[in-house]
């Protein structure tokens, strides 16, 4: 706040609270009034008339009493433009110290639960159960709440793991983040008629139908290029991300057209990193419940 | 009669503002010395009084399966009615049970006036309470005018120091019964024994003993008169045929104290002994009609009885009345207002009771998955998620079985049963399938009905509706 705002805010306060004081004692008695019962104030309704009664004494202290809380606040808490007042409170003070309570009263809960392997913590139901929340407020909207994913987004449940599915990669890769990069081929495939032999082929390796003819073709060009990161027999290289391509599992759809535009175009997923959106004690909690739901019993 | 003039107690107030010429605008309290009535309606106030006080303090006592019977669980935001538990999403009734108060407030005005202010507004029963102990330490009205307007003396510092700490005492009892309906009440006075109380429970206890020391003993009538707003809209509800407390002109005028030796000749019943006003509450002259003052507590009544049998005159000079009789005319009770307002309340009662009878302690919230509108199974089903917060609001553990009510082309894929520990709610994500379906183009999204049953229960059974989505022409 500038000093002319402060100057301004400061003014106004203390003008409202002397001028509140000043009415309050300016308005204590009416004059000639030598009957003493209250006068009328000239309004007239039916033969009702609006009379200026006295108030009760001990509501005139009750105002006097909010003039001196005002007072007091203005002293103890900020209100007076930039002066900060004596308690030195703000708002942002607070919620740190809420949060430090919070951290005082959960963090030994989360502390015991990241020092258990996840292979225990699958089989912990309370733990699961924190994992659950956490994944339905963070990881929900892309996954799914049911963690099935869906186009451009794993299947969290079927053990079809990118990027490896031991407990400590799944772990690694909701810390870190990931970010897979599948290159546009189709000019290096040689043309449409090269994409067409691919994807043919490629349909082949997961069992699915394909010209033979088309599929044969496109084997020598699957070998030279993208045998490099799906490997000779297109199973996929977790060091990389790149997928299985045998398990009849797609995650941009497995449609003909699907698969074409992956070859012309590219995909690029990207995992968002989790390390400081949940701090690791909690992604070890997400990193149990993800790990549980495809071996454990849950769902 | 050794009464007191009333304008010899209202020239005793000071001028506060010391400005004698001008009017002055804030007026200083006039202290009401009320003097004890005895008749058959302070005997009715006086059960009703200890009735309800008795109730207050007696509830938060009970226990009922392991907790406090009545029960507001702030916290938890629970709250407990003995059989009953109520969650915030039951908030309904709680309205419907503040509508149905209003409405009984309005057939009781309109039958007999302020029967609520004068025999069970806890502002009444726990000032008469006070009453009861000022009476007890300080003497009658007279003693305890003696008393304020003499000097300092042992006896009148002793009685007042016996006086305020028996209110105290009362307003402890009070206050800490008060916390007890939200915070358990035995464990609160446990903890209170061995001074383990936390600080918000110290302030909530202090704060709410005072509040009655200071209202029943110092501000009484003062709520009545300036803060509540039952007084100012009484008015309203009155008719000629509402019973109210009245005095009878008629026959009590012109009044007057009676001599020996014209014994009366020419006044009226009324012998201008005061006492009506001298035991009102709110120190007001009942002679001078209803008044929005008057909490009709009918102390007047019983006290004018009492001086009508010393006199020798009939009683019910104070009377209940309508303004109808007091003109001659025939008492009317059953009106068509009455009879209205009546059957409004009866209704509503049953209405509510019937309600609340039928009460399902479970509740359904279906959350779908808004992220995606929808996804293709690798067998080409288009697939909806949605997340189900089965709420088991009842006290036992339940086991609940999801359905669909009527998504008869749909499948449903869920777990056979959720296990609902009671008061806690289960988040569980289902999914439902259907084949994409070329040739309804208008069909994008249908209405899908969720059932959830408890397995051992038939009556515990919710609805839910939710919607789902499909492309167009089912293409994917």
């Amino acid at each position: 706040m500038t000093s002319g705002w402060s100057i301004y805010v400061i003014v106004l306060v203390v003008a409202n609270i002397v001028g509140a004081a000043w009415l309050l004692f300016w308005v204590r008695s009416t004059s000639g009034g030598a009957s003493g019962k209250p006068q009328s104030l000239g309004h007239d309704f039916d033969g009702i008339q609006e009379l200026n009664s006295p108030l009760p004494l001990w509501w005139v202290y009750l105002f006097l009493g909010t003039i001196a809380f005002a007072v007091g606040y203005l002293i103890f808490y900020p209100g007076l433009g930039s002066f900060a007042g004596v308690l030195g409170w703000s708002s942002v003070k607070e919620h740190d110290q809420d949060v430090a309570e919070a951290q005082a009263h959960y963090g030994p809960i989360f502390a015991a639960y990241a020092a258990k392997p996840i292979s225990e913590l699958t089989k912990d139901d309370a733990a699961l159960h924190i994992g659950q929340r956490l994944f339905a407020n963070n990881c929900a909207p892309c996954h799914g709440s049911d963690a099935r994913g869906g186009l451009g987004f794993p299947d969290l449940t079927d053990n079809d793991w990118k990027w490896g599915g031991e407990p400590e990669t799944v772990e690694k890769t909701i810390l870190d983040g990931r970010k897979a990069m599948m290159p546009a081929f189709a000019p290096a495939l040689g043309g449409p008629q090269g994409v067409e032999s691919v994807i043919a082929y490629v349909m082949t390796l997961s069992g699915r139908k394909a010209d033979a003819q088309l599929a044969e073709a496109g084997k020598p060009k699957f070998m030279q290029i993208c045998a490099a990161c799906h490997g000779p027999e297109g199973k996929g290289n977790p060091v990389v991300g790149a997928p299985n391509l045998t398990d009849n599992i797609w995650l941009y759809g497995g449609s003909h057209d699907a698969i074409a535009e992956g070859l012309a175009k590219g995909r690029f997923g990207q995992m968002p990193a989790h390390r400081d959106v949940l701090g690791a004690e909690k992604v070890h909690l997400v990193a149990s419940y993800v790990y549980s739901l495809s071996h454990g019993s849950s769902n | 009669m050794p009464a007191m003039p009333a304008s010899k107690i209202e020239s005793s107030a000071p001028d506060p503002t010391g400005f004698a010429s001008d009017v002055a605008l804030y007026a200083k309290r006039r202290k009401i010395y009320q003097r004890e009535a005895h008749g058959k309606f302070q005997q009715l106030r006086t059960v009703t009084l200890f009735v309800l006080a008795g109730f207050f303090l007696a509830v938060p006592w009970f226990n009922w399966h392991g907790r406090q019977a009545v029960w507001f669980d702030l916290p938890q935001r629970k709250f407990h009615l003995v059989v009953l538990t109520f969650w915030p999403q039951d908030f309904i009734y709680l309205s419907w049970l503040l509508i149905i108060a209003a409405m009984s407030l309005l057939f009781f005005t309109t039958l007999a006036g302020r029967l609520w202010c004068g025999y069970a507004c806890p502002q009444t029963v726990w000032t008469k309470f006070y009453m009861w102990i000022e009476w007890l330490t300080e003497g009658d009205r007279n003693a305890r005018i003696r008393l304020d307007r003499g000097p300092w003396t042992r006896d009148k510092l002793v009685r007042g120091a016996a006086k305020h700490f028996l209110w105290l005492v009362l307003a402890f009892a009070v206050g800490i019964s008060f916390v007890g309906y939200f915070d358990p009440l035995r464990s609160l006075l446990s903890r209170l024994a061995t001074l383990q109380l936390t600080v918000t429970e110290m302030i909530a206890v202090a704060v709410a003993s005072l509040a009655l020391y200071f209202d029943a003993g110092f501000m009484r009538e003062q709520i009545c008169l300036y803060a509540c707003p039952y007084a100012r809209f009484q008015g309203a509800m009155f008719d000629t045929s509402t019973l109210t407390i009245f005095y009878d002109r008629e026959r009590g005028e012109p009044r007057g104290h009676r001599n020996r030796k014209d014994a009366g000749k020419g006044l009226g019943d009324c012998v201008d002994c005061h006492v009506c006003v001298d035991v009102c509450p709110t120190g007001i002259d009942i002679r001078n009609g209803t008044q929005y003052q008057c909490i009709g507590c009918a102390a007047c009544i019983d006290a004018c009885d009492e001086v009508m049998d010393k006199v020798g005159s009939s009683r019910g000079l104070v009377r209940y009345a309508t303004e109808e009789s007091l003109a001659g005319k025939e008492v009317r009770i059953l009106r068509p207002r009455l009879i209205a307002y009546g059957s409004v309340l009866t209704i509503m009662i049953v209405a509510f009771t019937y309600g609340l009878s039928q009460r399902i302690p479970l509740r359904l919230d279906i959350l779908r998955d808004r992220a995606r509108v929808f996804r293709v199974t690798s067998e080409g089903l288009i697939e909806n998620v949605y997340t189900l917060k089965i709420m088991n609001m009842d006290e036992q553990d339940h086991s609940y079985r999801i359905g669909l009510a009527d998504g008869h082309e749909l499948r449903l894929v869920a777990p056979a049963t959720v296990f609902v520990q009671a008061g806690q709610i289960a988040a569980v994500p289902v999914r439902l399938q259907a084949e994409p379906d070329e040739h309804e183009h208008e069909r994008r999204a249908r209405q899908v009905t969720f059932t959830v049953q408890a397995d051992d229960q038939a009556r515990l059974a919710v609805r839910g509706e939710s919607r789902f989505l499909m492309p167009a022409g089912g293409s994917t």
